[in-house]
């Protein structure tokens, strides 16, 4: 069985073929996948009675997850409250776009292809830098943002030309990266053990083998349900861990006085690869 | 069956050295991180056995570290296949 690797991510254009506004399988699944969150949420945000139920509740519950367990726990409550618009649409755009991928019928998760994750990298990127120029100005954003505080001067020039790279190049890179490679990962092992399946189970001597394969398949599609809210909080988690970073900056001095142990962690977190 | 007699029936071919690579990429670029990652989460469920009240943001603070160390891995398994 020959199975080669781009097969599986590319689309026949279906419209408008050779302008850039080419529509194939992939952008149609993910305006459905925008409009299942539109339309989920419209239904969700109706006014009625002041105790929720059913899909309302749902949808509060799940906006408040993203506002209370990621942006204010993550910024504080002033910030967290500011850009959990943002992080909830980030957080429920991925989801869904992730979930396509174990939805029966539909088996193609949309984020696996580059150009949505370095799309949505992009605008964080954007948001990120210029919540930091609005709140503390280019120059001394700049400053705070690669220069470490508490490093030897020796060590400085070093430390900020690492930082130069870990914040305005490797920060983006490796947010588009992550989700689309591990999208695509979980695709391509999906795919080869529903594959294989279908090859062994037939009724002949490979038959058990082939039952142990679907029954491994079936375990995989819980554990890509795993991955998926696991990328999807991820990369909204990044997103509000480097807005904070932005806004706050390394050299808040009276955060740096209460807690100087978690902002020396903070410190090292922020070198990706 | 000896590797130097299948050696000398088909011949180290590139596309075999490719395929050699393919694997290789991805393998040794799993290592590092894996340790990493390994390191990460017996740190975190230690911290969170200390402190319980903390949970909330130690999970924050692993997800984060997972994430980073895993980009790690995620770029070897798209070298492996780019290369």
């Amino acid at each position: 069985m020959e199975l080669d690797v781009n097969e599986l991510f590319f689309w026949e254009p279906i419209a408008l073929e050779g302008t850039i506004f080419e529509i194939n399988r992939v952008v149609l699944l993910m305006f459905l996948g925008s409009i299942v969150c539109i339309a989920f949420f419209l239904a969700g945000s109706r006014r009625g009675p002041l105790v929720p139920k059913g899909i309302r509740n749902i949808a509060e519950m799940a906006y408040l997850f993203v506002r209370n367990q990621i942006a204010i726990d993550m910024m504080g409550p002033k910030e967290g409250a500011r850009y959990a618009p943002y992080l909830a649409t980030l957080f429920f755009f991925i989801f869904v776009m992730n979930l396509m991928e174990i939805v029966p019928g539909i088996n193609f998760p949309v984020t696996s292809r580059m150009a949505i994750p370095a799309a949505l990298a992009l605008l964080t990127y954007i948001i990120f830098n210029v919540a930091g120029i609005i709140r503390q100005g280019p120059i001394k954003y700049f400053k705070n943002t690669v220069v470490l505080p508490g490093v030897p001067l020796i060590i400085q020039p070093l430390m900020i030309v690492i930082e130069i790279f870990s914040t305005f190049i490797f920060r983006p890179l490796t947010l588009a990266i992550r989700l689309f490679a591990n999208m695509m990962a979980g695709h391509v092992l999906l795919t080869i053990f529903f594959l294989f399946s279908a090859d062994f189970v037939k009724f002949d001597i490979t038959l058990p083998l082939g039952i142990l394969t679907a029954a491994i398949a079936s375990v995989l599609i819980l554990f890509e349900l795993l991955v998926i809210t696991i990328q999807a909080y991820i990369f909204t988690m990044l997103t509000a861990f480097y807005i904070r970073e932005a806004v706050h900056g390394h050299g808040d001095e009276h955060e740096e006085e209460h807690h100087e142990v978690p902002h020396e962690t903070e410190g090292l977190a922020t070198q990706p690869a | 069956m000896d590797l130097i007699y299948l050696a000398q029936e088909g011949g180290l071919t590139d596309e075999g050295l490719t395929a050699l690579a393919h694997g290789l990429v991805y393998g040794l670029g799993a290592i590092g991180p894996g340790i990493g990652v390994g390191l990460v989460f017996s740190s975190a469920i230690e911290a969170m056995a200390r402190q319980p009240e903390m949970a909330g943001q130690t999970r924050a603070t692993m997800f984060i570290g997972f994430a980073l160390i895993e980009a790690l891995a995620l770029i070897g398994f798209v070298l492996a296949f780019i290369i």
